[in-house]
């Protein structure tokens, strides 16, 4: 599903996050990329759905080659993908239903398709009773999930988060991580990088530890490892 | 592109307007102040080059006979000119048939010359067309060559000071226009810089959730074509209007020769036609600009 093959990425003020980096992640997978602060996780992760660019080796998604891909399929390896953040990036100004669906409207699904599908997924998070909520009126919690059903309304293969829970105390991480668990169960391939010892070491699953770009450890059913 | 799509397109890019007032109301205002310039320059422009076409087509000029010669020197000379094959027309006009002419073509103040009757200073002259208006020229120098001819004169400087006045007048007008061009088009890039600006995060999101670079810009170049047609507005009805005013008060009581206004219809649909199109075309140039630069896709 995804396959690294010595990987580098230098930033354009020669700062190296990525070094020599070789890994393969299968269809299905859940894997936790862990690290200190600085480590090189987010630079890992954004390689995968083409934010950054490698400056060597080859990153590939089912098969292609994410590097060298044109500019004009860039849009359709993002539809195959769901990407989540530490700050949920919702759209201020529209409801929690209007931020869902609007991943649908900007790829020209049609209307009626978009409603019965953004309302699937809104059940799934459990928010469809805060459907016409705007971000500012809902928890933390509640705003991730709105993140986490744009994320996954268009039926991607894999989800990507980059410290989801990082902005949420412990009881609402722990929510947000079954939410996971289930989109996981149904198939759906996830990398997430965390700070969270406390959800690695209870939810196991494949762990990737990286430090100074490298990864220093690759473990099925892994611990967090470290003190954080 | 689909229907729900191109609706979208047309209600973010009008968005987009609405929530930029202040710069959009500058932009348009710019737009506005170009197009009512580049309405009436253009007005003058398509008139004048009329006039030039009116004169050049009057395939026409006059030969005058020196005041010595006598009838049967006229008569020589008539016969002389009949063999050039390119004539189409020709007429002989007494001095005194001239006098008349004269003196109906000045209208009121023709009434002065009438003393001249006594003793008539023009000459006799000959009208002459040629099929065409390009074999003037040759037709003019082979007559200036014979006998008893004092001068030939056709339209042909008249034209030519026309046609370099018109060059000289499209020149300024065009620099002068490009100038403006150039303010309205930056005045709307910049407007557009400020909505890309501040749609900075909602073009993130759709980046990433897959939305294609031309989705993501046909807002901006709606927004940018709307505002030139708004600018047209102004422009269209002043131009337009002012025009069929002008031809319904003017048309026919022009005292220039060859002169006449374009007919009001379907002139003020073209030009009309013109400054929309010139109002479109500089709100997308303008949005383009803004798009290549300032969208990183
Ligand atoms: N856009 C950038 N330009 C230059 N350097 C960058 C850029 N992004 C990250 N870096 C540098 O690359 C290195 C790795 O950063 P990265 O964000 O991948 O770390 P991380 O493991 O995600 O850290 P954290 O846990 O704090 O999120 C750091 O030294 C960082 O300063
Ligand atoms: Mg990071």
């Amino acid at each position: 599903m995804i396959e690294m093959k010595n990987v580098h990425k230098e930033y354009s003020n020669g700062v190296i996050a990525v070094d020599d980096l070789s890994v393969n992640i299968d269809a299905g997978e859940f894997v936790y990329i862990v690290g200190a602060s600085g480590a090189g996780k987010s630079s890992f992760i954004k390689m995968m759905y083409r934010e950054e660019l490698a400056t060597k080796g080859d990153v590939l998604i089912e098969g292609k080659n994410v590097t060298d891909m044109k500019q004009k399929e860039v849009p359709f390896l993002r539809r195959n993908i769901g990407v989540i953040f530490q700050d949920f990036k919702l759209l201020p100004r529209l409801t929690a239903f209007e931020n869902v669906a609007f991943a649908l409207e900007v790829i020209e699904e049609s209307p009626k398709k978009i409603n019965k599908r953004v309302l699937e997924v809104l059940e799934m998070v459990g928010l469809k009773s805060k459907a016409r909520f705007l971000p500012n009126q809902l928890s933390g919690g509640e705003q991730q999930r709105v993140a986490i059903a744009r994320a996954i309304v268009n039926n991607p293969k894999v989800v990507i988060a980059d410290e989801p829970t990082g902005n949420l105390d412990p009881e609402t991480s722990w929510e947000i991580m079954q939410i996971f668990e289930e989109i996981n169960t149904r198939g759906t391939t996830i990398v997430m990088a965390t700070h969270s010892q406390e959800i690695v070491n209870k939810l196991r699953k494949r762990v990737i530890a990286m430090e100074n770009g490298q990864i220093v450890r690759d473990e099925h059913r892994g611990e967090y490892g470290y003190e954080a | 592109m689909k229907l729900s799509t191109m609706r979208r397109h047309v209600r973010e890019g009008t968005k987009n307007i609405v929530r930029n007032s202040w710069m959009t109301v500058a932009s348009v205002g710019a737009v506005t102040t170009t197009l009512v310039l580049v309405g009436i320059f253009l007005a003058l422009m398509f008139n004048l080059n009329q006039l030039a076409e009116n004169i050049e087509n009057e395939a026409q000029m006059k030969v005058y006979v020196e005041r010595t010669a006598e009838d049967q020197d006229i008569q020589a000379l008539e016969k002389q000119i009949n063999e050039i094959s390119e004539i189409s027309e020709m007429e002989f006009s007494s001095k005194e048939e001239e006098l008349e002419g004269l003196i109906s073509d000045m209208g009121e103040s023709g009434d002065q010359w009438e003393l001249f009757e006594q003793f008539n200073p023009l000459n006799d002259a000959f009208n002459i067309k040629t099929y065409e208006p390009e074999q003037l020229a040759g037709v003019a120098s082979q007559i200036e060559q014979m006998d008893n001819v004092e001068e030939v004169n056709y339209m042909k400087d008249v034209v030519d000071r026309l046609i370099a006045f018109n060059d000289i007048a499209r020149w300024i007008g065009i620099i002068f226009i490009g100038a403006l061009l150039l303010t309205a088009i930056f005045l709307i890039s910049n407007t557009i810089k400020m909505t890309i600006i501040a749609r900075q995060t909602e073009i993130g999101i759709m980046k990433l959730v897959g939305a294609k670079n031309s989705f993501i810009r046909w807002p901006f170049f709606v927004e940018g074509a709307l505002m030139g047609v708004l600018g047209s507005i102004i422009p269209i009805a002043v131009v337009a209007g002012g025009y069929f005013y002008l031809y319904n008060q003017f048309a026919n009581k022009i005292p220039i020769p060859f002169f006449e206004l374009l007919p009001a219809n379907p002139f003020i649909w073209q030009i009309s036609g013109i400054l929309l199109g010139i109002g479109v075309v500089i709100g997308i140039w303008g949005s383009v600009m803004s798009v290549r630069k300032f969208l990183r896709v």
